[in-house]
């Protein structure tokens, strides 16, 4: 639309931007201040709730803390898959810039597996929400059932922040799939969309959480339609922000919640 | 985009590109370290504040890292930094004054 009304060559008429860089950029940036609030208030809340439960648990054996470390390992490898996607980017490399953006939905993606595999383990021993669907068998004698019974703000917390979380990282694969892969990724997140939901039992919570995909996949699918486009350098950076951002609330998380929380015995 | 917008992406774009290759897989070995490090206090049996504090204080550091360098914070005009990351300080920490509530609860109920 504004492309018609200002050709190429002529001198700008716009003032030059206050904060020295593109509105597109300036706009992730202003995004993300407000998401930091949002996982900021998260994490008071959880501040809150421990500081004033004197009793508040710690039932992370090593096997949960080995689990959530491989988890740090793989975001943090996915935010230099990710620089170096914006890398390739900037020196016009296609190729290059498409394979990063995948190494970094494969680190992104294998976060999610190991924190969906570590959430239904925790599910099944107990530790759950009255949201969540109770899961077939009767109730087990684990240390995760006394916690839930005795200090629920430790369930509610850590789904909570957790899941906020893992929400944010599923979007942002879907965000560099359509970076990458572009109207391609749409059948492959459907192909995703329904492997989550019938692959997953009726009592997860990620039975009905993949729904999720299926949302996005719409909305994807109106964003391409309405504005079909080769996304450019400036794309690739602006999403590389966002993955970068979703890196950096975990390095909050998981020392907060599961360093903090770890069993020592 | 625009086309300042344009001119504005490739002056970035340029200037992105004199950043070295190495200095990303340097910063990405420095947080696998802290992380490390921090998995490694955990089991130290330190006091819980202690322990706290050092952690915080490392995943500072990290978050520092990450916005200065991935996210290119760093290489932004001031008036970007400061503007950006002033303002998010002092929202943040404007959250802390339910601190105090925290405490309090702990001295309340039957003596």
């Amino acid at each position: 639309m504004s492309e018609a009304t200002l050709p190429h060559e002529m001198p700008s008429v716009y003032e030059p931007s206050l904060f020295g860089t593109y509105s597109k950029k300036i706009g992730m940036w202003l995004f993300l201040m407000s998401d930091s609030l949002t996982f900021g208030a998260l994490l008071y809340a959880y501040s809150y709730g421990r500081i004033s439960t004197p009793n508040w648990p710690t039932p992370f054996h090593s096997e949960s803390i080995v689990n959530a470390t491989i988890m740090t390992a793989f975001l943090l490898t996915s935010s230099l898959t990710m620089v170096l996607a914006v890398r390739a980017s900037t020196e016009g490399n296609a190729k290059a810039q498409r394979l990063w953006l995948l190494a970094t939905m494969a680190c992104g993606m294998g976060f999610v597996l190991l924190h969906g595999r570590e959430w239904s383990k925790l599910i099944a021993e107990g530790l759950t929400l009255p949201v969540f669907p109770k899961p077939p068998g009767g109730e087990t004698a684990s240390e995760f059932v006394n916690v839930s019974k005795t200090v629920p703000q430790f369930a509610a917390t850590f789904f909570g922040l957790t899941g906020m979380h893992m929400l944010h990282v599923t979007l942002g694969v879907v965000y560099l799939g359509i970076v990458a892969l572009r109207r391609y990724f749409i059948p492959i997140l459907l192909v995703f969309w329904l492997a989550a939901w019938l692959g997953t039992p009726a009592y997860s919570p990620f039975h009905y959480g993949a729904h999720v995909l299926l949302l996005a996949a719409i909305v994807c699918s109106i964003i391409l339609w309405l504005k079909p486009k080769v996304y450019d350098s400036s794309d690739v950076e602006v999403a590389g922000l966002y993955w970068h951002f979703v890196d950096l609330v975990w390095m909050f998380i998981f020392p907060l919640v599961y360093l903090m929380s770890a069993k020592i015995l | 985009m625009e086309p300042d917008q344009i001119a504005i992406a490739l002056r970035v774009a340029e200037e992105q590109r004199h950043h070295g290759k190495g200095q990303f897989f340097w910063i990405w070995g420095a947080l696998l370290v802290m992380t490390a490090i921090e998995v490694y206090l955990t089991y130290q049996n330190m006091q819980p504040v202690r322990m706290l504090t050092i952690l915080m204080g490392l995943s500072l550091i990290k978050a520092a890292l990450i916005i200065g360098y991935f996210m290119h914070m760093k290489f932004e005009v001031s008036r970007m930094k400061w503007l950006t990351m002033a303002s998010l300080v002092v929202c943040l920490a404007l959250m802390m004054i339910f601190f105090p509530d925290a405490f309090r609860i702990l001295a309340l109920g039957p003596k």
